[in-house]
């Protein structure tokens, strides 16, 4: 018998390449996404299910659909796109209602891989200068992201705790860069001038958007449990990301520095709080558990800003390609369940 | 993993006969289809062997020496019988590579900075300008810098003084240039705070002092790596208490090398006291700006406000003592709170009797 997976936030960026990329695999037999958008990418048989931000109708999805392994792709890691109080919803009380229907009585999950972020360890300059996944953050955590993040980790761990029998995966990503996703990171790499911080130049870590979908495909399956760092080799200054992308940097200076990002608020650039602590300290965090586990990437620090802007100048000429598909329920509908349409190897 | 810091996740299960199944290169690169998610890889054969052998066989002039007899028999046995076994051993360029060695990714690198924000170029230039200050205001001098290892994981452990601290650059400066060795120097986070100095130290081999940062040079990747034990309490002491040794923390460094597995190699500096002498604190000021201290310099007497950056002509002298040894084995999650100690005062206790050995013969503060 095949897998059931259930990926959570499939309308966003990660849960709909994560749910193409579960398509493409035979062992998988079912792929059930949860969101409150429509999927905003082409898929073949993933079953979309509409649901609320706190995912309160999860776990008589969980008890219907009997799945063995829940994907939570959706943790919102970006302040700049939701209020406080949907941040909370989404990561703090969806993680929660998640792992309650996860745990509930008869429940047959038996693999759970939540996609968190490098943000929990912060940026200090008491930090090491790389991060083991043993390590606690050297700071308390000053915005509401990275607080709500520890909340959602502390689920995970006591949810691992409780529930022995359950593999239980936690990634940390660092910043991810790739040709089509777009986060307050990539848009910074994209203006004309990049902004940093004056008199600073820390080390950056960045990851290829490809091998975050691979590492999460990488962590479904058995013997994969624990906490694993997901960031490319190397540890770039901030000067050398913006000479890859062949940008100048633009510095902000380093007093009142978030009163001097308002004005670029203003203008539309996505400054998040966490980035200008980034853009002072830096983070590295060691990837090398994974390693060990087995998983290859396929693209370093560098390369993954390379590949990135690669992408950016090709878009600048041939326009985007990838806004063409639009969800439309009754088409969907039909493909997946009318009698009329031929499936291979599926005895109708 | 869930439980405590110390559990690790179970591992795929290595491949069977690889001695070590870290030091085997990952596998992954080759494997593309879609199934490759849930299987097992299937362990490939004896990868350990493969490469120890090409560091072996491939060496300039071909062949194994003739007295390596060991390499020659694994050697022949590794070969799949070629059919004419001497003249592949003689043409390096024919050994079949093994396959599951992963190709380096593209790097695209713009800059030699390193991962710790060391960057060589910097470093050379900064050694082209602080040449003369090393070689004609501070004089330096050096007594046994043969006693510093020439290769492997050391850790420097030196007094500390003058206000603007005179003898990491002249500690760094001269190791670098007479071992042709990088020296990273581990220093108080508060550097790493504060704008352009932070990132001119980075670049330069300053490290913040962090014992998970100390293990990684000195035992992962067998540097050198200069720190001064005193801490600040080193600079911020008076003209009148110069050359009497602080307390040397609580012994971290000497936990870091047992844990390290690496030999302290105290050194004692003279010179660097008189380079910058403080006349007196102004802790008000130090703690309206959040300074560690807010001296008060000799310098800035004579000088004014250039008196800030500018030392005096103190004749520098380093000793470089015998390296100490700890007779524990590394990566211990614990060590003897009692050893600890004891290492750190005894430390302490050389490199002040050899301050004051060197004090004894002194004539000049300026000629030495």
């Amino acid at each position: 018998m095949g897998r059931r997976v259930l990926v959570t936030g499939l309308g966003t960026f990660w849960g709909g390449r994560l749910a193409q990329a579960l398509e493409r695999d035979p062992d998988v037999e079912v792929v059930i996404g949860l969101d409150t958008e429509e999927p905003k990418v082409h898929l073949e048989r993933t079953e979309y299910v509409r649901s609320d931000e706190n995912y309160s109708i999860l776990s008589r999805i969980v008890s219907a659909t009997r799945v063995d392994t829940i994907v939570h792709t959706f943790l919102v890691v970006d302040s700049t796109q939701v209020s406080g109080r949907q941040l909370h919803e989404t990561n703090v009380i969806g993680t929660m209602n998640l792992f309650a229907a996860a745990s509930a009585a008869g429940s047959t999950v038996r693999n759970v891989v939540v996609k968190s972020s490098a943000l929990v360890y912060g940026a200090t300059p008491r930090d090491p200068r790389w991060f083991t996944e043993t390590m606690s953050r050297k700071a308390t955590p000053r915005t509401r992201i990275e607080r709500s993040l520890l909340e959602v980790e502390g689920y995970v761990r006591d949810f691992a705790i409780d529930n022995p029998h359950v593999e239980v995966t936690l990634l940390r990503f660092c910043n991810v860069l790739g040709p089509r996703l777009s986060t307050p990171f990539s848009k910074a790499l994209r203006l004309p001038a990049v902004p940093s911080v004056l008199g600073f130049d820390p080390g950056f870590q960045l990851v290829h958007e490809d091998d975050v979908v691979r590492s999460l495909l990488f962590a479904i399956g058995e013997g994969r449990s624990g906490i694993y760092n997901v960031a490319g080799d190397g540890l770039l200054p901030w000067s050398e990301t913006a000479r890859i992308c062949g940008k100048p940097t633009i510095p902000l200076p380093f007093v009142a520095t978030n009163l001097a990002a308002e004005p670029l608020r203003r203008l539309g650039v996505d400054i998040p709080p966490e980035l200008l602590d980034l853009l002072r300290y830096g983070r590295g965090i060691d990837n090398r558990r994974l390693k060990e586990a087995g998983f290859t990437y396929r693209h370093t620090s560098a390369g993954a800003a390379d590949a990135f802007i690669q992408a950016v100048r090709l878009r600048k000429t041939v326009g985007d390609r990838d806004s063409e598909y639009r969800y439309e329920e009754d088409v969907e509908q039909f493909f997946r369940h009318s009698p009329a349409v031929a499936r291979d190897g599926d005895p109708a | 993993m869930w439980g405590g810091p110390t559990s690790t996740p179970p591992p795929t299960p290595p491949p069977t006969g690889t001695p070590d199944p870290l030091a085997r290169p990952a596998q992954e690169t080759a494997v593309t289809g879609p199934n490759r998610r849930f299987g097992r890889r299937t362990p490939s054969t004896a990868y350990a062997p493969v490469s120890s052998h090409q560091d072996q066989g491939l060496r300039p002039g071909g062949g194994p020496s003739p007295g390596d007899v060991s390499a020659t028999g694994r050697y022949h046995r590794r070969m799949a019988r070629p059919t004419q076994e001497r003249s592949t051993a003689l043409v390096p360029v024919s050994l079949p590579r093994p396959a599951e060695e992963p190709e380096p990714l593209p790097d695209p690198r713009r800059s030699d900075v390193d991962e710790w924000g060391r960057s060589e170029h910097m470093r050379e230039l900064a050694r082209r300008l602080y040449a003369p200050v090393y070689e004609r205001w501070f004089r330096v001098e050096w007594e046994h810098m043969d006693r510093i290892p020439a290769d492997g994981g050391a850790l420097l452990v030196a007094n500390h003084a003058a206000a603007v601290p005179s003898d990491a650059p002249a500690i760094m400066h001269g190791i670098e240039t007479e071992m042709g060795r990088p020296v990273y120097g581990l220093a108080d986070h508060f550097f790493k705070s504060v704008p352009v100095v932070g990132t001119l130290w980075a670049r330069n081999g300053g490290v913040v002092a962090q014992p998970d940062n100390a293990y990684r040079l000195l035992r992962e990747q067998r540097q050198l790596a200069l720190v001064f034990p005193e801490g600040t309490k080193g600079p911020a002491k008076t003209y009148q208490e110069r050359y009497r040794l602080r307390r040397f923390g609580r012994g971290g460094f000497v936990e870091i090398a047992m844990r390290a597995g690496v030999p302290v190699v105290p050194i004692a500096v003279v010179g660097a006291e008189e380079s910058m002498p403080t006349v007196a604190r102004v802790p008000a000021v130090a703690k309206a700006l959040g300074l560690p201290y807010f001296p008060i310099t000799a310098n800035m007497l004579a000088l004014g406000p250039l008196g800030a950056l500018a030392y005096f002509p103190a004749k520098f002298k380093i000793r470089v003592l015998e390296p100490v040894t700890f007779d524990v084995p590394p990566d211990q999650d614990r060590y003897s709170r009692s050893r600890i100690m004891d290492a750190s005062e005894e430390i302490r206790q050389s490199i002040q009797a050899a301050l004051y050995d060197m004090l004894q013969q002194r004539r000049s503060v300026w000629f030495g």
